[in-house]
């Protein structure tokens, strides 16, 4: 250090001296004012972040589509439980996935058609129809269920999932869901 | 020091202990904080010196944004453009933080260009400082690599032809020109290789290097302290010294926000548009650079094929070395910029010369019939493109879904229905707990194959569940023909 420099210090180091312990206190406040400026000009940018990362937790879930099955004609016929393939589209970020799910067209108590999903409640295999014993069983865990959906037996926590369907313009729609396997209640997923 | 304004413990009694960081050790003058906020700035505080710390900000911005960007870009030439148009049109501030991404990389330009500019005038390169500058160069070059890297990444048409002209630049250098632009490309042409190495070197590759540079860039600096300004005398000069903090701290601050706002408005404003996606067929498109390298591109213009490489080579190369030279070149210690008459008109003819040929470029392209009409429509285009929703990729169809089958082969799948296989292997072939995919299982067994199995399944798939499968011959074939189709 050098003999101006001392000369700089030690003037404002009088200067402090006359301002007692003031100066030091305005500077460390001026530090807190800073610093929360600085915060909170930071929390504001992290809004647009934050939006931004949590966008696909947040949106609005897609509206429920109805596919279509069949013609009620077609299905007059039905009245043990037929298999039928619907087109199921769903949106996986920037992606769009199509693919086939397996669903049961089936007459509930009152003889109107129902639809089932065909996910075991237990594990999620595929339940399969046995025409020769009349009744539903999953080959995985052997679930069985009645025609319509009930559970019979084996390790399934309900029976098999009923899925909303109705019929528009003469074509049984069905709205395919998944839900949530091993607990006691039907749970929507997606 | 009766002066430090940070006493030792007045930063976090906790950290202070363990770290020292407000701690004046043994034989040193300052604890490490105290050596930052206390840099005695010669002539006090000025507004001249926020352009160093407005570039700090900004890169660490880019750094934010661009990390942002990563949660839903995907580096393929098949799903990038995609990836840009979903974040940019559905993804909530999408749009905004890419805008400020974008518009951050020509701040960095600006900020960059006033920096080097303050440097200058100020004859801050001179004396002790040769390394700072050697390293700022370095810097300098460093971010325009980013910003061209960085072009390519929407996979719009503009960041395709961009990158197309950009890289075939190359070629003009003797020897190594052509390898060096198939290595950058990864081939001969541009394409997905080429995205994954502009990726690497966007994401990875250069932004190590700038964080490796700036810690040695302001590691000179403080070795080196302020240059203060570039006339007064050196008495005077140092009375009037005033510690970086708090006068200096605040112009910084002062100044970043200046950035924050200026950046906020135009990309709530003026968001950056994407184009269409990159067609490598389309024969008309013009391509234009970022408006920072259009007077380079000008000047490229003028060079015939004979004399080209002296224009886009010697003459670019000698300017560049003038300027990576010029403290072991004006080795005076003169800094007042009247008195350097000769390097200071050198640098107002270059960036007068580089401005004239933007001027001109822009001109052009407004005069020109056989372009203005053409750049026109590209940009209806991209505003057309802007206006569509976004549109999902199909993606992960299912073989079942999709394919167009042979009579035979759609015969074979009904039994693959009927039989049940569908209960273990799933309805779209992609496999369940229970079976795994047939997905491809034409590609890896041939008919003979796939009819022993079916006949008498392994005993790995015996375990499994799977029945040795009982139909009627044509059925058996219809069933093979339809796995043989899975391919």
């Amino acid at each position: 250090m050098n003999h101006s420099d001392e000369i700089h210090i030690s003037s404002t180091a009088e200067e402090y001296k006359k301002l007692g312990g003031t100066a030091s206190s305005r500077r460390s406040f001026l530090a807190l004012l800073l610093s929360a400026g600085a915060a909170s000009v930071g929390a504001l940018l992290s809004v647009p972040l934050l939006r931004f990362l949590l966008h696909p937790l947040v949106k609005a879930k897609t509206q429920a589509s109805w596919k279509e099955i069949g013609s009620v004609e077609d299905l007059a016929s039905v009245t043990s439980p037929v298999k039928k393939l619907v087109k199921v589209e769903q949106r996986d970020g920037w992606r769009k996935i199509v693919s086939e799910k397996a669903v049961y067209v089936c007459r509930d108590a009152n003889g109107h058609l129902c639809t089932l999903s065909s996910v075991c409640p237990h594990l999620g295999c595929s339940i399969a129809w046995h025409d020769d014993k009349n009744k539903f069983i999953c080959p995985c865990h052997n679930g069985q269920f009645t025609a319509e959906g009930k559970l019979l037996g084996g390790p399934p926590p309900r029976g098999m999932d009923r899925l909303e369907s109705k019929v528009e313009d003469g074509k049984l729609v069905v709205h395919y869901q998944t839900f949530k396997q091993l607990v006691p209640n039907k749970e929507v997923i997606a | 020091m009766a002066t430090q304004p940070l006493e030792p413990g007045a930063f976090n009694p906790w950290i202070d202990r363990r770290s020292g960081i407000s701690d004046r050790r043994k034989g040193e003058a300052e604890s490490p904080l105290g050596a930052v906020l206390n840099e005695p700035i010669p002539g006090g505080a000025s507004l001249a010196y926020v352009f160093g710390s407005g570039l700090l900000y900004l890169f660490l911005s880019q750094i934010v944004t661009g990390m942002f960007l990563a949660l839903y870009y995907v580096p393929s030439a098949d799903h990038a453009h995609t990836t840009v148009a979903y974040l940019t049109k559905e993804v909530t501030s999408g749009s905004f933080i890419r805008s400020i991404h974008a518009y951050g990389s020509s701040a960095i330009v600006i900020v960059l260009l006033l920096h080097i500019s303050q440097t200058f005038l100020y004859g801050a390169y001179k004396g002790r400082r040769k390394l700072l500058w050697l390293a700022g160069c370095v810097l300098f070059a460093l971010m325009l690599g980013m910003s061209f890297t960085g072009y390519l990444l929407p996979w719009d048409q503009k960041a395709y032809f961009a990158t197309t002209v950009g890289t075939n630049i190359l070629t003009y250098i003797p020897v190594i020109g052509g390898p060096l632009k198939s290595l950058l490309r990864g081939g001969a042409e541009m394409g997905t290789i080429t995205l994954s190495r502009f990726f690497v070197l966007h994401v990875f590759l250069l932004p190590s290097l700038i964080l490796g540079f700036i810690a040695a860039h302001v590691l000179l600096f403080r070795r080196a302290g302020p240059a203060g300004p570039f006339q007064g005398d050196p008495q005077a000069l140092k009375r009037s010294t005033e510690p970086f903090y708090p006068k200096q701290v605040v112009f910084d601050l002062l100044f970043a926000l200046v950035i924050i706002g200026c950046l906020g408005l135009l990309a709530h404003y003026l968001p950056v548009a994407l184009g269409p996606k990159a067609n490598p067929s389309d024969t008309h498109y013009v391509p234009r650079p970022e408006w920072y390298y259009i007077p380079v591109f000008q000047w490229l213009k003028y060079w015939e094929s004979g004399f080209a490489v002296v224009g886009i080579l010697v003459i670019p190369a000698f300017v560049a070395l003038l300027f990576v030279a010029l403290p072991f070149l004006d080795r005076r210690p003169e800094r007042r910029p009247w008195k350097r008459p000769v390097s200071v008109s050198i640098y107002a003819f270059i960036f007068i010369g580089l401005g004239a040929l933007g001027g001109i470029s822009h001109r052009n392209d407004l005069r020109d019939p056989a372009i203005a009409p053409q750049l026109a429509k590209q940009q209806t285009d991209v505003d057309a493109f802007m206006k569509k929703p976004f549109e999902p990729e199909l993606a992960g169809v299912s073989p079942f879904a999709a394919q167009s089958l042979s009579p035979i082969a759609s015969q074979g799948k009904r039994v693959f229905e009927e039989e049940g296989c569908i209960e273990c292997h799933g309805a779209d072939l992609s496999g369940t707990p229970s079976a795994p995919s047939l997905l491809g299982v034409g590609q890896k067994h041939d008919a003979a194959k796939l009819r022993s199995i079916l006949n008498q399944p392994t005993d790995a798939m015996a375990d499994g569940g799977m029945q040795p499968v009982d139909v009627r011959e044509e059925d058996l074939a219809a069933l093979i023909a339809f796995l043989e189709s899975l391919k």
